[in-house]
């Protein structure tokens, strides 16, 4: 069997002066207004001017070196500033992806000259990226992506489809996951590379999804003959399976995967001391224990990852229990206050509770299904 | 993790595999003493761990103690290491020297024990309930008042009465009654019984909590095996979805449970009495009662059999949960906390650093 296990890493602290500076930054931003924390505001909450402040105070591509508009902080020091944003319900689902998984993948694969093209801009906070992994017949079965583009001179013909791709509407870009040769059923791994799409080129459609509460943050992206220069290719031709795997493992291990309902968590907390129940309290007190595990478990694999190494399983873990916490958060606030939950209600825990309940289907979908994150781990616990 | 304490897991590990057999548990439970193992850690050094060599310890750190606990309670080990190590360190801190002997502590007492005084020393007083080990120990630490004067004593266990108890995982779990048992002046020692009492708590909760996560991590080991081995419908289990979500579900908790523990070793160096054990004792307990059915599910039939091994391992955890605290009990200390904040103080709880600045 597999061990399992993950180092305790604690935040060291040499970080200590950083997270005063993102707290008082936030508490400002707050009584300027310039924004209400809110739950699942990465995939929500889309704000041009704070991804912008963020750029500006270097909190955008932390990790990243210097010459491509890095700081060449830690990737410890990143987890940190991006722990508080999300835990203060900051909009910052604008930049997110770019700086999540995009700007990693570029740094892995990408040429110095595309390096210099797009990632200052992102780190400037002015530039984002969308995901082009799911298609309409490819989704839990992301090999089965149809997604075609012909080389033709100086570049390629993109054919095809994405589907449920957030934030589309307001990215600039999309790293597209594609075949350049044709499907083979015995080779589904094999022929697919990334193209990095202009979403501005003619050709490309974008039409919107609406989520279950009429919101619009998905969205349909259609390819009709659209022209992707040559020097768009990320990585190597018909190495875009494993160039996607890497940047999913950016993906499931990270602090938005046990912190999309830390607002209504905290407002609960509030509200249970205010009418001073401690056996109330207690109830809730059970969730911040989970809360505190799942965070270790995180900043465990962050240090892994930190290292050089690569805990794909452990990262599943978090992501499946991480994604499952989000949803009993709402599930026990509900049992220790009554609400009236409406996401235009004027009592703050009416509208985070409706919040967290209404996003909460997507928690366990998004990033990996909980079913196909299991499947992962139990192969890697029998492995 | 330092080099001292890599040694001390690796040559743990291997006295266990050797000696606390499945058959070595099964007899303890049917009330043999399993000398040969206790003889063997106390000879290599493993029974005074965390104790300073000029009161007789090993030497080492607490959390080197913790990793042997781990490892005991992994391998079922049916002696009272977590109580001899708390008597131990409760004694060095009295710079009494320690002894390699089985020891225990009057937890659980019915009533406050009573100290009378005698013209050459003490007469001690009292009955408690589900002391841990009691019957194969040579002395017993005891807690009690004279007046309103706390005082702790160390008695020797053949002056009292023990009426054999056992917890669901067979463990020795005993009534010990002493009837005006005498103890010499230089046994019995002023204390804050508050304050020891509290540490208790404290430390046999993280005790517990280390224990069960070797033993859950056990039950995945176990689980996993079965599921390579066993075949059904001309498949090896795992090969099946509904085992596959069994499996990762297990595996979370145990990981969860694992790391939890480990938080509440590093952040005990520090801090003894921390948060870091409140949430230790409640997330693993709630592990404990995930896995353990889990567990059984997959294994089916066989599991439930006294002829398999699982039942050491799963009847172990789901009586762990229950002692120096449930969820219920640690929830409502972890409350207390809670409600000493301000508003959107959360937070800054949660992530307060281990070791704090000034420290």
């Amino acid at each position: 069997m597999n061990s399992l296990q993950l180092p305790i890493g604690e935040i060291s602290e040499q970080t200590g002066h950083l997270r005063t500076q993102i707290r008082d930054f936030l508490q400002q931003e707050k009584e300027h207004g310039a924004f209400v924390p809110k739950c699942d505001t990465w995939l929500s909450g889309f704000s041009a001017d704070f991804s912008r402040k963020l750029g500006e105070r270097g909190w955008i591509g932390m990790t990243w070196p210097l010459k491509y508009g890095g700081h060449e902080r830690s990737a410890i020091e990143r987890y940190m500033v991006i722990e508080e944003l999300l835990a203060a319900g900051a909009p910052v689902a604008g930049h997110w992806i770019a700086d999540r998984q995009t700007g990693p993948l570029l740094l892995r694969y990408a040429t110095d000259e595309q390096c210099r093209e797009f990632l200052p801009r992102i780190a400037r906070g002015e530039c984002y990226f969308a995901i082009g992994l799911s298609e309409p017949n490819a989704g839990s079965d992301l090999a089965a992506v149809h997604t075609r583009a012909e080389k033709v001179d100086g570049g390629w013909i993109l054919n095809g489809s994405k589907t449920w791709t957030s934030g589309a509407h307001h990215a600039h870009y999309m790293i597209t996951l594609c075949r350049t040769s044709p499907y083979h059923p015995e080779k589904r791994h094999e022929g697919m590379s990334q193209l990095l799409v202009d979403l501005t080129a003619p050709g490309v459609t974008i039409r919107p999804i609406l989520l279950m509460t009429g919101e619009h943050h998905f969205n349909e992206v259609f390819f009709e003959d659209v022209f992707i220069p040559e020097n768009r290719l990320i990585g190597v031709e018909g190495n875009g399976w494993k160039q996607g795997m890497t940047e999913l493992a950016y993906e499931r291990s990270g602090p938005e995967r046990f912190l999309s309902t830390y607002p209504l968590l905290e407002e609960l907390i509030n509200q249970l001391r205010k009418k001073g129940d401690k056996h109330l309290i207690a109830q809730g007190s059970k969730l911040v224990s989970r809360l505190c595990t799942l965070r270790q478990m995180s900043i465990g694999i962050a240090h892994l990852l930190e290292k050089g190494e690569s805990p794909d399983i452990a990262a599943a873990l978090v992501k499946d229990m991480g994604t499952k916490f989000e949803q009993q958060v709402a599930e026990i606030a509900r049992l220790l206050i009554p609400t009236t939950p409406s996401t235009n209600a004027a009592n703050r825990l009416d509208q985070l509770m409706a919040q967290a309940v209404l996003h909460a289907p997507g928690f366990t979908l998004r990033g990996g299904t909980t079913e196909i994150l299991r499947g992962i781990v139990a192969k890697g616990v029998i492995a | 993790m330092n080099d001292v304490t890599k040694i001390l897991i690796h040559s743990t590990t291997k006295i266990m595999k050797d000696v606390c057999t499945k058959e070595l548990v099964n007899e303890a439970e049917n009330g043999h003493w399993a000398a040969e193992l206790w003889g063997i850690l106390a000879e290599s050094g493993m029974t005074t761990v965390a104790v300073p060599e000029s009161l007789d310890g090993t030497g080492g750190s607490f959390t080197d103690a913790y990793h042997i606990l781990r490892l005991a309670g992994k391998y079922a080990a049916p002696i009272p290491l977590a109580e001899t190590y708390m008597s131990n360190w409760l004694l060095a801190d009295l710079e009494m020297p320690v002894s390699t002997d089985p020891l225990t502590i009057l937890c659980n007492e019915v009533e406050p024990i009573q100290f009378i005084r005698t013209q050459d020393g003490w007469q001690i007083t009292g009955k408690a309930v589900n002391v841990p080990w009691a019957r194969y120990t040579k002395q017993m630490l005891v807690i009690g008042e004279e007046n309103s004067r706390s005082s702790l004593a160390i008695v020797s266990s053949d002056d009292a009465l023990i009426i054999n108890g056992q917890n669901m995982a067979g463990e020795a779990r005993d009534t010990v009654i002493l009837n005006h048992a005498a103890v010499a002046e230089s046994r019995v020692f002023s204390i804050e019984a508050k304050q020891v009492k509290e540490w208790l708590l404290y430390t046999g909760a993280l005790c517990r909590s280390v224990m069960m996560a070797g033993a859950l991590e056990r039950i995945l080991e176990l689980t996993a095996a079965y599921t390579s081995e066993r075949t059904q419908f001309g498949k090896p289990l795992h090969r099946f979805q509904a085992i596959q979500q069994h499996l990762a579900a297990m595996a979370g908790e145990v990981t969860a449970a694992d790391i939890a523990a480990q938080s509440a070793i590093a952040a005990n160096e520090h801090t003894p009495a921390s948060k870091a054990i409140a949430m230790a004792k409640i997330r693993i307990n709630e592990a404990a009662g995930t896995v353990a059915p889990i567990a059984h599910q997959v294994h089916g039939a066989i599991g439930f059999t006294h002829e398999h091994i699982l039942h050491q391992s799963t009847r172990r955890v789901l009586s762990w949960r229950e002692e120096w605290g449930n969820e219920t009990l640690w929830a409502e200390k972890l409350a207390e906390q809670l409600m000493q904040l301000a508003d959107n103080e959360l937070w800054p709880f949660l992530t307060e650093p281990v070791v704090s600045r000034q420290g």
